[in-house]
């Protein structure tokens, strides 16, 4: 009887004694991470929420609506949004489309070879965004390399308007983010195994087959997660649309630049800044439940 | 079986100066082997022996460099995988994981252009063969290893190939699952009548469930037998090492006779050769121990005792043999062969019956 006891006492102590050596670990990976979240506070949240604080002061100097009242009852605003999400949307569509082939060969080649084309694709990734968006402007203008080669092939006789339009911006955006949909979509096609394409030929499934039914399900995550990246990303872009743009083109941030430059209104550029910042949010919650619900199809990974 | 099912459900393969290299290593070395239809055949050797390759150039993952494979009367050494018509079951087993238990099986058969109601019929059919019956909703990762196992096997099936290759299946299996699943397999192989190639190192797995044995070492086919002969009778050192334990004494061989430093042998059958290099094979459940000059017919050796190894229902004796090397004897422990058991350090006589004197050549052709 005695015995059974002391046993209950001494299970009892052992649990009390696990649970403080939990607590400890808990604060010293929290200790790890206090540099990292202390930077993010001051760096991020703290000037987020001045813009927050900032888009509910109106001219006069008082809280008021006035900021998001006017973004309500511009039609301006609104064709600046549109155009924000049209350029986000097809820089995309047009980085999925170059980047799955592109991505596809590279998780085929052998590993030399597919370190190399890696190289080629980070090399972009490495030099200044202004530079190679005024490289893009030289390949891009009236008198360019692009439509030189193309006048001097016969395939067209007057140059094509390839820059300072939403062409020339989608051209020079894709460009850029190709690498943010090429990396995530590399890690996640690396990481099926042979096998099933194997095992799929096996069953009778020929190669079309065997990549319609088998690999191309099991790489969608990392390439809805490149999607989600370069479309985020996108939102947000700023160089690529003035210098490419040519004026036409006239994204929120670019707007929100104005708005502190030239007028000094920083009730009207916090507005801007915070509607787009919940937007993007918004895009950010739905992705995560489409991904979460394809995570279920697909059965979280080979287990 | 008769004969008419193992027409309809079984291919003979016929494998002819099939050579794979890698550089300069020979991973398939002009190999010929013929495997009956209905047969349960193991390839059994070392890892990079290429027991693996030769099931991949079988399946079409691996085109040789030379030679010929037949599938009945169709040569297939240039068919695509997709088109030979084979089951196979991974050593991972390589199931779906974006698709449920259903989904998997079915897959095969959505290929096949299947009609809807049967596939549903056959895939109810294949879970029941397995056991399976109920999960077919259930996700891959949702399954036990043995359960992902039948699943693999259901699939590798249910398009009704009649040649099925394994690729080490049971491997990833724990030692109680394996030796059930070995028997499971064993079974629905007697039922379904497919000529099936089974690849494994695990000498005891091809043992208990080949009809036929090939032991593969540098790419080369060592022995081709029935699972007692392969045991009982080896042909090389190697296939003797490689199955079971063995302890070998160099012996002289002259016009077909065998001696050991000077005394002759009784054997069961006269050795191959008399090329030198010649080994007695002394397994340790074929030794016994003889008492008071009670030698009869068998072969003996004197040694001394050196350790007792217990193990519940046999021991373990190692002794030092006067003709050179360390013998192992296993026996069971009943009560008069403990009893014989001299001290430690005591001298001891064993025999070994003439039937299982076998001498075997370290030459590996």
């Amino acid at each position: 009887m005695t015995a059974i006891t002391q046993d209950v006492v001494s299970d009892d102590r052992n649990a009390r004694g696990l649970e403080t050596d939990e607590q400890h670990e808990r604060w010293m990976v929290l200790g790890l991470c206090g540099p990292a979240l202390f930077l993010i506070f001051i760096v991020m949240l703290v000037p987020v929420g001045w813009l927050f604080w900032l888009s509910f002061i109106g001219a006069d100097g008082t809280m008021s609506w006035e900021n998001y009242e006017r973004l309500w009852q511009s039609k301006s605003y609104a064709r600046i949004f549109k155009t924000t999400f049209e350029v986000a949307f097809v820089t995309t569509g047009i980085c999925m489309l170059i980047g799955y082939p592109l991505t596809y060969m590279m998780s085929q080649l052998p590993r030399r070879a597919a370190n190399l084309a890696m190289i080629t694709v980070l090399l972009p990734f490495w030099t200044s965004l202004l530079v190679r968006t005024y490289a893009w402007l030289v390949l891009l203008q009236r008198k360019g390399l692009v439509n030189g080669w193309l006048i001097d092939a016969g395939i067209i006789d007057t140059p094509l308007k390839l820059v300072h339009n939403f062409t020339g911006n989608i051209i020079g955006m894709a460009q850029i983010m190709l690498p943010f949909l090429v990396l995530p979509l590399y890690a996640s096609m690396k990481a099926i195994d042979r096998d099933y394409v194997k095992a799929a030929a096996n069953l009778g499934a020929s190669p079309v087959a065997a990549f319609w039914h088998v690999f191309l399900p099991l790489s969608l995550p990392g390439l809805f997660a490149g999607m989600l990246l370069v479309f985020v990303i996108s939102l947000g872009f700023f160089v690529t649309p003035v210098v490419l743009g040519g004026g036409r083109i006239i994204m929120v941030a670019m707007r929100v630049e104005k708005s502190i430059s030239l007028y000094s209104n920083w009730g009207a550029a916090s507005a801007l800044a915070v509607v787009l910042l919940i937007m993007t949010l918004a895009c950010l919650a739905v992705a995560a439940k489409l991904l979460k619900l394809d995570k279920v199809q697909s059965g979280g990974g080979a287990g | 079986m008769n004969t008419k099912t193992a027409e309809r459900t079984a291919l003979p393969i016929t494998i002819r100066g099939v050579t794979k290299t890698y550089g300069d290593v020979y991973a398939l070395d002009d190999v010929d082997l013929d495997v009956r239809s209905g047969e349960f055949i193991t390839l059994l050797g070392p890892s990079g022996s290429g027991k693996t390759t030769l099931l991949m150039v079988l399946s079409g993952f691996n085109r040789p460099d030379c030679g010929s494979v037949r599938f009945g009367d169709t040569e297939v050494i240039r068919l695509s995988p997709h088109k030979r018509d084979v089951g196979m079951v991974f050593q991972n087993y390589a199931l779906f994981p974006h698709m449920d238990v259903n989904s998997n099986l079915a897959f095969p058969l959505k290929l096949r252009k299947v009609g809807k109601a049967e596939i549903a019929d056959r895939v109810k059919k294949a879970l029941e063969l397995v056991q399976l019956v109920g999960l077919g909703e259930r996700r891959i990762s949702q399954l036990s290893g043995g359960q992902r196992q039948r699943v693999a096997l259901a699939r590798a099936i249910i398009f009704e190939p009649r040649i099925l290759l394994m690729d080490e299946p049971l491997s990833a299996l724990d030692k109680n699952l394996r030796e059930h699943m070995q028997i499971e397999l064993r079974r629905l192989h007697e039922m379904l009548g497919m000529t099936t190639v089974y690849v494994t190192h695990d000498q005891r797995e091809a043992l208990t469930m080949s009809d036929r044995v090939v032991v593969v070492n540098h790419g080369k086919l060592m022995q081709i037998d029935e699972p007692k002969q392969l045991y009982e009778r080896p042909r090389s050192k190697f296939v003797a090492a490689f199955i079971g334990e063995s302890t070998f004494l160099p012996v002289t061989v002259e016009g077909g006779r065998a001696a050991i430093n000077g005394r002759p042998l009784s054997l069961a059958e006269a050795p191959l050769n008399n090329a030198a290099d010649q080994f007695l094979l002394l397994r340790p459940e074929k030794l016994e121990i003889l008492t008071n000059g009670q030698t009869g017919s068998h072969n003996c050796f004197t040694g001394k005792v050196k350790d007792l190894v217990y193990q519940g229902e046999s021991f373990l004796l190692y002794i030092d043999l006067d003709d050179g090397p360390e013998a192992t004897l296993r026996s069971p422990t009943r009560r008069e062969v403990l009893d014989a058991v001299p001290e430690m350090g005591g001298e001891i006589t064993i025999g070994l019956h003439p039937e299982d004197t076998i001498i075997v050549s370290a030459d590996d052709s």
